[in-house]
């Protein structure tokens, strides 16, 4: 171990919100050189220990030294000038500047007469991008370069406030697999020069390949700093959720009945009328899960949307237990006994301003028990809410919160609870632990297969082909709005589903059925 | 057509400036405050409150025996200042207090439309005109006035015409120049991240909110002191809201603003020759001609016109 002063120490930090301790005397020190991982659940309080050291927050209690002298944070101006720079998690840019306004702003080079010296700022950012191999074009603006690019301006501006400590808020969680590579490239740069890294995430993959050490927070008490040497996915996994946890999914093989989806030769058109699924086939039975795989953007959400309704189909038949119900009202669909986990829960699935209990009856609101004619009944809403809060765990102080105060797995669970509920013949899961945590996963997962033992027929996409692995008997693999595979889970390897995802590699059984049985 | 032709002439274009002037002023402020992400729908009330204080502070300047164009230049400094303290209202409340912008705007309208008439009751004991008061007639500028056309056209106008012809282009060049405009630009698009890279947020808003007042205040000293040498109930008559239509055809550019202003002022300049020229045309429909170009505008035939992110939106911390 590093016997140095460490560059940042944070010792006994504390931070109480009304009615909640976020941060219960929690010690961290990161040294020169060193990727530091600050691992937590969502709402562990990984984001909140570092909203104090960035500034945002005071804390209740604590002291934070920097190169051993300590430093009061109370604001963003002065963690700049301490040298700690920080990557939100959503991004802190604006989308109609320049990538070199974003990176400047605050701190913009002048001319003579005052004016904003755009040359100046320019050269600056050219520089900088070179000695850290951050490519970006400083002429761009934000709202047209990728994710990627975007993340890389936020790591520049922190290098150009000279920052001397980085802190990395869940970098990847919106990244493609190339950018997360691109970023750990990054990071190895940044250390080998000296910096230290604190990177936020409770992916453990990603934790174990980038850290040298691991600082573990769970609701929001400190549990240990771990070497990466000594440390395994279970380990963390345990530390942080605080019992064994299931990483793999377990379940038994499937018992398929009879079809209750039937999709047949569906077209359909998406923006400016671009042909964006062409003649999709295939058929879930009950007791089975069924995954379609691929790259997003290949006619998945537009499947999914067709399904529900809420996307016009040119031609084909879509059915449900025999029964048509193409281009059907989303209303009509749900009732006919369609349940959906829709895959942007901010979007589709959730009125984040609405309270636990009023999401929780979202699409029956107006049925019995939950309404009486035009009025609502209250008492049977908050028993439901009540029930579905203890049963799936939701982790809130009532069932009158809103639920965009809720963590991402928090927020999922709602949904599951309420499409669950429905008691539908078929479940679709649209990427169902897209930002939720390895707890909640573990518990989503074991939703979704009970639905299937319970005899119901499950459709999963997902862009997590480790998901779609783990979760599916059998796997549809999508590629530019047609499915271009079909293998049977247990069979299925990672190598064959990506050739059948980039395109290269197709089988269209005649007869899905046989291939299930 | 004739009759047409007839009223294009320098008077025509001159009027043309003449009605666009409040408008540019109104329209720049409501500029500066939209860019720093506070709908300011009270330009009228704050024009309005500037009509009347400029009548006001002019009249008793000169009662204390200020020379008229002094008198008349402290109303107009006045009008100014008295723009910004209401405005200061309206910031408070979208920025302390996180009100909803539009309700706040429109409380503040319908207290100036109030106060303004309650003190012309009160302090000149009239409530449809004031008395006259001296004002900022047309000052030609020498030697440019003689330019021909132009010169008619720009230059033989009220000081604040200049003032307002002037601010265009400062405008401009304060918040695409500099960087103090660059961070105003950024607090009323991504406040947050304005907020990370130690920015001041609400600074930057007071000042944007306070910009519009004095703007606003100085457009509302040309309608009783620059057009008129009195003020009238409700003189404003919806040039605020004409000036915040302009802001949105403008695109919250200045220049743009200003193309928008120069188009209603065209329409309401030659509304007038038309009337005057005896054209058969019923003066009701003439009179509207502004106000369908401003529907006519808003109802999108300018394309996509995206207002700051966090326009109308408060910031909390």
């Amino acid at each position: 171990m590093n016997e140095k002063v460490p560059v940042i120490e944070m010792r006994d930090v504390t931070k109480v919100f009304p009615g909640v301790i976020a941060n219960d005397h929690i010690n961290l020190a990161v040294h020169e050189g060193e990727v530091l991982g600050l691992l937590g659940e969502n709402g562990a309080g990984k984001s909140v220990l570092m909203s104090i050291l960035y500034g945002l927050y005071q804390p209740t209690e604590g002291e934070i030294f920097v190169r051993g002298k300590p430093v009061a944070i109370t604001g963003p101006k002065v963690a700049i000038e301490q040298g700690i720079g920080m990557v939100h998690q959503h991004f802190m840019l604006v989308p109609v500047f320049t990538v070199a306004e974003n990176i400047v702003l605050g701190d913009e080079p002048i001319t003579n007469v005052g004016t904003l010296n755009t040359a100046k700022a320019v050269n600056e950012i050219k520089a900088l991008s070179e000695k850290y191999n951050l490519e970006v074009d400083p002429h761009a603006k934000i709202e047209d370069i990728s994710v990627g690019m975007g993340q890389r301006v936020e790591i520049l501006k922190t290098m150009y406030r000279g920052a001397q400590v980085l802190i990395l808020d869940e970098p990847t969680a919106v990244l493609t697999p190339q950018e997360i590579k691109g970023l750990f490239e990054i990071m190895h740069s940044l250390t080998e020069a000296g910096f230290p890294v604190i990177f936020i995430s409770h992916k453990l993959k990603e934790l174990m390949e980038v850290c040298d050490r691991v600082t573990v927070i769970r609701r929001g008490k400190m549990i240990g700093t771990i070497d990466i040497e000594d440390a395994s996915p279970q380990i963390l996994a345990s530390m942080m959720v605080g019992r064994d946890v299931v990483l793999e999914v377990e379940k038994k093989p499937s018992q398929p009945k009879e079809v209750v989806l039937e999709v047949e030769n569906i077209h359909a058109v998406g923006l400016n009328d671009l042909p964006v699924l062409n003649g999709v086939s295939f058929k879930v039975h009950a007791g089975e899960i069924v995954g379609i795989a691929g790259v997003a953007g290949n006619g998945q959400s537009e499947l999914i949307e067709v399904i529900t309704g809420l996307h016009k189909a040119n031609s084909g038949d879509v059915r449900l237990n025999n029964e048509t119900i193409t281009n059907h009202s989303a209303k009509e669909i749900i009732h006919k006994g369609i349940a959906t986990i829709p895959e942007d829960r901010h979007h589709r699935g959730l009125v984040l301003d609405f309270s636990i209990a009023d999401n929780g009856v979202l699409g029956s609101h107006d049925q019995p028990p939950f309404a009486r004619w035009i009025q609502r009944m209250f008492d049977a809403i908050r028993a439901y809410a009540d029930k579905f809060i203890q049963e799936f765990d939701v982790r809130t102080p009532n069932q009158e919160a809103q639920v965009k105060n809720l963590s991402g797995g928090n927020q999922q669970k709602v949904i599951i609870a309420r499409e669950i509920g429905r008691k539908p013949d078929l479940l679709i899961a649209a990427q169902p632990t897209r930002g939720v945590d390895v707890g909640a996963i573990e518990f989503i997962h074991r939703r979704i297969i009970e639905q299937r033992d319970a005899g119901k027929a499950v459709l999963v996409i997902s862009n997590e082909l480790d998901e779609v692995m783990g979760l599916s008997d059998r796997i549809l693999v999508m590629f530019h709005g047609e499915i271009v595979g079909e293998i049977l889970a247990k069979d299925a390897t990672e190598d064959e589903l990506g050739l059948y995802m980039a395109g290269a590699k197709r089988n269209t059984p005649s007869s899905p059925k046989e291939v299930s049985k | 057509m004739e009759i047409l032709f007839s009223v294009l002439t320098v008077s025509l274009f001159a009027a043309t400036i003449r009605s666009a002037t409040p408008l540019v002023l109104a329209a720049l402020g409501g500029i500066f405050s939209e860019r720093s992400g506070i709908v300011n729908i009270a330009l009228e009330g704050i024009m309005l409150i500037g009509a009347f204080f400029a009548m006001m502070i002019s009249f008793y300047a000169n009662q204390y025996g200020l020379p008229p164009l002094v008198s008349a230049l402290t109303g107009m400094v006045g009008a100014m200042v008295f723009g910004f303290l209401i405005s200061m209202i309206h910031a408070v409340v979208s920025i302390r207090f996180r009100a909803d912008q539009v309700v706040g705007g429109v409380a503040i309208n319908i207290l100036a439309l109030g106060l303004t008439g309650f003190l012309l009751q009160l302090i000149f004991e009239t409530s449809g005109n004031s008395p006259s008061v001296p004002n900022l007639a047309a000052m030609p500028i020498p030697i440019l006035a003689s330019i021909p056309i132009l010169g008619g056209i720009f230059f033989n106008q009220s000081p604040i015409v200049y003032v307002a012809l002037l601010a265009v282009p400062i405008s401009s060049f304060v918040l695409f120049r500099t960087p103090l405009g660059l961070r105003l630009r950024a607090v009323g698009e991504h406040p947050k991240a304005a907020d990370t890279v130690g920015v001041n947020v609400f600074r930057l808003r007071y000042l944007g909110v306070g910009l519009s007042g004095v703007l606003a205040g100085l457009a509302g000293s040309y309608l009783s002191l620059g057009q008129l040498n009195i003020f009238t109930e409700n003189m404003t008559n919806g040039r605020g809201f004409i000036a915040l239509a302009a802001v949105i055809f403008g695109k919250w550019n200045p220049w743009g603003a200003f193309g928008a202003c120069l188009l209603f002022g065209f329409a309401d300049a030659i509304q007038i020759s038309l009337q005057n020229a005896g054209v058969n045309i019923p003066s009701d429909f003439l009179l509207m001609l502004p106000y369908i170009l401003t529907l006519v505008a808003l109802a999108g035939f300018i394309g996509r016109s995206r207002p700051p992110a966090a326009a109308g939106v408060s910031y909390e911390k």
